[in-house]
Parts: structure tokens; C-alpha cells; sequence
């Protein structure tokens, strides 16, 4: 990889990790908000169901994750195991891909 | 008296132990010093100033970076006891003696020397003392080059193409020395991840620069530097 894309990526995990912050907090909250009255799958599918505010936001949250995790853990891979090059890059994009679809379907599995 | 226990081999080795009498304001240095001219001639070490100027008697003093001509006695070995080891970091050539050629290495890498437009017929640059541009670059300028942040840093033992501390610091300060022309190559040399972008913001180069300098402010500095460049397109 280059200078160019190692800057771009390092200005994406930042970019993501503020977007994390924000989106991280908003979660937990809701979490300590949601169970005051009690916690059961039907009050959480008439929360999120058909909601598009919330599905913007989940969708908001994953794609950060998506990309925030994977450069992090591109990173650790050359300090822990000295793996670097094209083989790692495509791990983490695989990596990027699988967040992404796994947290995509969990939010449409409480969408529709 | 003083019990020493100091680092004989190379990469493969062990401590030796002696028994070095205590004076006043004795330095680390002083030991050694003692060790090779009384006690075993055989024990390689490196100095030059004994000023804290020329950044070459550098070693691992009770498991801390330090530079030993400046490091009392008093102030590292409470206990009566000392142990020290060659710098971390770096290949051991004999004892106490590192082999730096990497860590200088890594300044030519990072593009650490200064190239300026004006030629020997121009009259001098001006940069009057008070002003920013020279606050600017003299904020990372009194580095000695002893390898002490080199040492200290973790990011180094995991990522041997990191270029360190001590490499970013002076590509710093010639970014931003205003007489100097050659910061765009010199942000693409130390942007990615063997360069500023590696560095995890421990400090503890920071911690133990026995100058008092902070380059983990000049690499967030490069970080930044570097950031805004390329989002204005011109990196």
C-alpha cells in the first residue's frame, strides 16, 4: 500500500471512530433507556420495526464499524504477527465485507 | 560500595556482576568507566562529550533508556544496585555497545536533512528568534541523537520498519522550518504505516527524551500535517 491509501485510511478510521463515539453513546442509552420497563422482543421489534429513523442510524453505526475495525486490526496484524502486504489487505476487506452484511442483516432482521 | 551488574556478549550473553566503590555525584557513566579501566578492560562501551551533547553513551540503566553521563547514581540506584544493558531495539555489537546504523538510516529515510532554495550568492534567511515560524521549528530541534526514544518505544520492537521517534521528530522540525523546500516529499516519506501514522501515542519517548523534547507532539503534528494534505489533494 502507499502513503496515499495508508493516509486515507488512517483519515477514515478517525473519521469512523467519531462517528462511533457518537453513535456508541446514543446505544447504550437507548439500552439503559429500553429495559427500564421491562425487556421482551416484542417491545423491541415495535420500537425498530418500519422506523426508518432507526434503520438510518444502525446503518450509520455498521458501516463505521465496518470500516473502523478492519484498518485497526490491518494495523495489529503487521505489529503482532509481521503480516503485511496484499494478502493482509484482502483479509481485512473480507473482514470489512462480513461486518457490513452480518450487522445489515440484523438490522433489516428487526426492520421489516 | 555498588553492586553492578552489567550485560557481557552480544544478542547472546549475560550479566556480569561487580563491585564499584560509591563516590559523590558519580554518574552512571563513571561506573562503567570504572568497570572497564579497573576492573575488566575487556568491557566495550561507548562515549564521547560526558556533557549530555553528543547522544552516544546511551544505555538501558535499571531497565530505562537513559543517557548515562547525565544520570546520577544516586538518582537510579536507590537500592545499591544497578543493571545495565545495551539500548533496546537496536542490534548489540559487543556489551554495551548497539549498532545504530538503522536508526540513523531511518532519518535519511524520513528524509530527515535539510534542503533549502538559496545558494552560497544569496544573502542569509532571516527567521528573526521571536518569531513563530522559528518557535515552530525549534520546538524539536535540540535532539542529540542518543537513540533513547528509539529504545523506549514499543512501536519500534513490534514494527521494525517503523521509523521512530527520533526520525519523525526531525522530519517535523524541517517541515516546519520555513527556509526548507522539501516538505511534500518529506510528508509522503513518513506518511503510512512505517511511518507517523504507525505511532500509537504512548509517549514514551516522550517520558524518557533525556532533552525534554516531545516527538510524540511532533509525529500528531505529522499526522496532521499529512492529514490536510492530502484532503486538499495537494500530498
Amino acid at each position: 500500500m502507499s502513503y496515499r491509501s495508508d493516509t486515507t485510511l488512517w483519515i477514515l478510521q478517525r473519521a469512523s471512530a467519531a462517528v462511533l463515539a457518537l453513535c456508541v453513546s446514543v446505544h447504550l442509552f437507548t439500552i439503559v433507556y429500553a429495559v427500564r420497563g421491562g425487556l421482551s422482543a416484542a417491545e423491541i421489534l415495535a420500537r425498530t420495526r418500519g422506523n426508518n429513523a432507526w434503520l438510518a442510524f444502525y446503518s450509520l453505526f455498521v458501516l463505521a464499524v465496518a470500516v473502523h475495525a478492519p484498518i485497526g486490526l490491518r494495523a495489529i496484524a503487521i505489529e503482532w504477527l509481521g503480516w503485511r502486504g496484499r494478502s493482509r489487505d484482502v483479509c481485512a476487506f473480507l473482514f470489512a465485507a462480513a461486518l457490513a452484511w452480518m450487522g445489515m442483516r440484523a438490522i433489516l432482521a428487526v426492520f421489516l | 560500595m555498588l553492586r553492578v551488574r552489567v550485560w557481557r556478549g552480544s544478542s547472546e550473553g549475560s550479566l556480569e556482576t561487580y563491585e564499584v566503590p560509591r563516590h559523590a555525584s558519580q554518574t552512571v557513566l563513571d561506573v562503567v568507566t570504572h568497570i572497564q579501566r579497573h576492573l575488566d578492560p575487556s568491557l566495550a562501551y561507548r562515549y564521547a562529550c560526558r556533557v549530555g551533547m553528543c547522544g552516544s553513551c546511551a544505555m538501558t540503566v535499571n531497565g530505562v533508556p537513559r543517557w548515562t553521563c547525565r544520570t546520577h547514581v544516586d538518582k537510579v540506584a536507590g537500592n545499591g544496585a544497578l543493571e545495565i544493558r545495551p539500548l533496546r531495539n537496536l542490534p548489540v555489537i559487543r556489551d554495551l555497545v548497539t549498532d545504530m546504523r538503522e536508526f540513523f538510516d531511518k532519518w535519511e529515510r524520513a528524509k530527515g536533512h535539510f534542503e533549502g532554495a538559496k545558494t552560497k550568492a544569496d544573502d542569509f534567511a532571516r527567521v528573526p528568534p521571536g518569531t513563530e515560524e522559528r518557535k515552530a521549528a525549534d520546538a524539536g530541534i535540540e535532539c542529540i541523537g542518543c537513540a533513547v526514544c528509539y529504545a523506549a518505544c514499543d512501536v519500534v520492537g513490534w514494527n521494525p520498519d517503523y521509523l521512530g521517534p527520533a526520525a519523525l521528530n526531525r522530519a517535523w522540525t524541517l517541515v516546519r522550518d520555513v527556509r526548507d523546500e522539501k516538505t511534500l516529499e518529506r510528508l509522503r516519506a513518513v506518511a503510512g504505516d512505517a511511518g507517523c501514522h504507525a505511532c500509537h501515542t504512548h509517549m514514551s519517548c516522550t517520558e524518557r527524551c533525556p532533552k525534554h523534547l516531545s516527538p510524540t507532539a511532533a509525529i500528531a503534528g505529522l499526522k496532521r500535517e499529512v492529514a490536510r494534505r492530502s484532503m486538499d489533494g495537494s500530498l
